[in-house]
């Protein structure tokens, strides 16, 4: 019973923190410029093909890719923010939506076109593959990894938008864009790399989330909602939001699917439209 | 004229029944639904199935064109109709018309429920909401398979024959006919509701909320009415479908047809009602003709159309011919 909890807390938390990874990104640039982004989830499966493309077809090894994941996706995301979404940011929220879901349909459409339906598999090395048993509770070697890994980036990313100069600038650019753009604070570049960090971040949980969850041209929607989920429950442009947002449904979703899995994801559906009705700001938001 | 002439205030009722007044154009067009009959026998399938999504694309016209409601939840609304009016036709409940208000009725109370929802958020809350409720559908849907017939669909729908009269025939003559009619009287409804003081309320809401709520407009309640009023339209699209077809498939209350009647709308403009039905009509033609080359890409296409519509046609193609048409008269004149 209480070896059972462990585990789905565990691999719950780990779900979660893949879910991080892929919302992160989307909060700030949400909270900087308000602009609906998505495409968000299309960027994650974008990282994941690069991983799948890499490892299976260039025989890279897996570790290797991830970077490539994160610098791929971030660089195909800034062509689009300067050459289309950058055009989006006055218009109605109406319009950002109706041109970000037509780039999901249109990557969709070509992730099929150019892989098929089919699951892809990647190959992970052998040292993170297995699973430890402590105490009862498996623990897996690849789920630790996962949670290693988005743990050091969220402390990266704290550390580096409470210390540095542009961190500081996206903060203030956050709280209030005018001042920012007042006080000479290049808003606009600041947004561009934020953008291209965030991105680069989903594409990098993208190719982390291949191992685990598979992929095929679905997951860029499937994703998107559950990272909707989390950048809506968690606030706008707040890292410590989106980071408890993401463990709540993570554990949330493993623990609806591990105790009560006729009903799906309804709980967590459920859960969210609640939450917003009762604050439409979010657990952590400000506005 | 100068600029100090002060031009009187038109009087609101002749404002009103001007735009209210049917024009040539419209007369024609409403004519030429009946074309299908004789020019496409064959396709009256497809017609009535436009018919349904025109009905569809009009309902959500009315809270995002007209309200300024982003909605991408709104075939909650479609599939609560068209299983209601199946499981009806499955269960003994065999008239149709009874079926149609029943089945509207239930979408438009669920409809009610959620519009205190709805008018609380704003934004990408209020995008979350309408998502999170069309999913919870989706997956309630699934899980009562022993209701809905789950992912096989609700099968064996009995519907009698319209008045006692018209059987639904395998030509899909009777289905055209019916589906047509309702849409026709809804649209008549609509327009009736858009060119009425509360129609210029919700544009007034979608223009300037602030200043609504100053002049004292119960801007809350008069978009609970609207959306109560869409959900049961949307109920009533479903209900016809399901009757049309006697089946009714999980997809009918999924994101992705929530997703494409908002496609529809925007490719035929919105805040003008006959958008809703150009882009059903639009969206399913080309749908059926590009379908047979390559099913799986289309969606590729339609995205592309999108974000073209969006960049540079932003009232939509009806929004662009109607300026065309002011080009062409303004240098005639």
């Amino acid at each position: 019973m209480l070896t059972t909890l462990a585990g789905v807390l565990f691999d719950g938390f780990a779900y979660g923190m893949l879910l991080f990874l892929m919302s992160v990104g989307l909060s700030v640039t949400l909270g900087l410029m308000n602009f609906t982004n998505l495409a968000h989830g299309s960027f994650a499966m974008l990282g994941g093909y690069v991983v799948v493309v890499l490892t299976e077809r260039a025989g890279w090894p897996f570790l290797a890719t991830l970077p490539a994941a994160f610098l791929i996706t971030a660089a195909v995301s800034v062509v689009f923010e300067r050459l289309l979404f950058s055009r989006f940011y006055r218009r109605s929220e109406l319009d950002q939506v109706l041109v970000t879901i037509g780039l999901v349909f249109m990557a969709t459409a070509a992730a099929a076109y150019l892989f098929g339906t089919v699951q892809q598999p990647v190959q992970v090395p052998s040292f993170l593959r297995g699973a430890w048993n402590v105490e009862g509770v498996s623990i897996g070697v690849y789920r630790t990894f996962l949670i290693a890994v988005a743990v050091v980036i969220a402390v990266v990313l704290v550390v580096g938008l409470e210390t540095t100069r542009l961190g500081q600038q996206i903060r203030a650019a956050v709280d209030n864009q005018r001042m920012a753009r007042g006080l000479g604070i290049d808003v606009d570049k600041a947004f561009a790399l934020t953008f291209a960090v965030g991105s680069g971040l989903a594409g990098l949980g993208g190719g982390l989330a291949v191992e685990w969850v598979g992929l095929d041209p679905a997951f860029g929607l499937h994703f998107l909602v559950y990272v909707l989920i989390v950048v809506s429950m968690g606030g706008l442009g707040s890292i410590g939001g989106s980071f408890a947002a993401a463990v709540l449904i993570g554990v949330g979703d493993m623990a609806c699917k591990y105790y009560v899995p006729e009903l799906g994801a309804f709980l967590i559906y459920a859960l969210m439209v609640l939450l917003l009705f009762l604050r439409p700001q979010g657990l952590f938001g400000r506005r | 004229m100068t600029g100090a002439v002060v031009r009187p205030l038109p009087d609101p009722h002749a404002f009103l029944a001007r735009r209210a007044r049917w024009s040539a154009p419209e007369i024609l067009f409403w004519l030429s639904t009946l074309l299908p009959f004789w020019l496409f026998p064959d396709y009256l399938s497809l017609a009535s199935q436009i018919a349904v999504w025109a009905l569809f694309a009009i309902s959500v016209d009315l809270i995002l064109g007209y309200a300024g409601i982003v909605t991408l939840g709104h075939a909650v609304f479609f599939g609560i109709g068209a299983y209601t009016a199946g499981l009806l036709g499955k269960h003994g409940w065999g008239e149709p018309l009874s079926g149609l208000l029943i089945a509207a009725t239930a979408a438009a109370a669920v409809g009610f429920l959620i519009s205190f929802f709805v008018v609380r958020a704003r934004h990408l809350a209020l995008l979350m909401i309408t998502i999170g409720i069309v999913f919870m559908a989706r997956e309630a849907a699934n899980a009562l398979h022993w209701i809905t017939g789950g992912s096989d669909g609700l099968q064996g729908i009995r519907i009698d024959p319209v008045l006692g009269r018209f059987e639904f025939d395998l030509w899909g003559t009777t289905a055209y006919g019916y589906a047509l009619a309702v849409l026709f009287v809804a649209f008549v409804f609509c327009r009736r509701l858009v060119n009425s003081p509360f129609g210029l309320a919700l544009q007034g809401i979608r223009e300037n909320p602030t200043r609504m709520l100053a002049i004292g407009s119960p801007m809350r309640w008069r978009l609970q009415q609207v959306f109560t009023f869409s959900a049961g339209l949307a109920g009533l699209a479903g209900a016809v479908l399901a009757q049309t077809t006697e089946t009714v498939s999980l997809e009918s209350l999924g994101f992705q047809r929530s997703a494409d009647v908002v496609i529809m709308l925007i490719l035929g403009g919105t805040g003008r009602l006959y958008g809703g039905i150009l882009g059903a009509v639009i969206f399913l033609v080309a749908r059926d003709q590009l379908s047979d080359v390559n099913p799986r890409y289309w969606y590729f296409w339609i995205g592309m159309l999108l974000i073209g519509v969006v960049l540079f046609m932003r009232d939509g193609l009806l929004g662009g011919l109607s300026r065309l048409w002011d080009r062409v008269r303004g240098r005639g004149a």
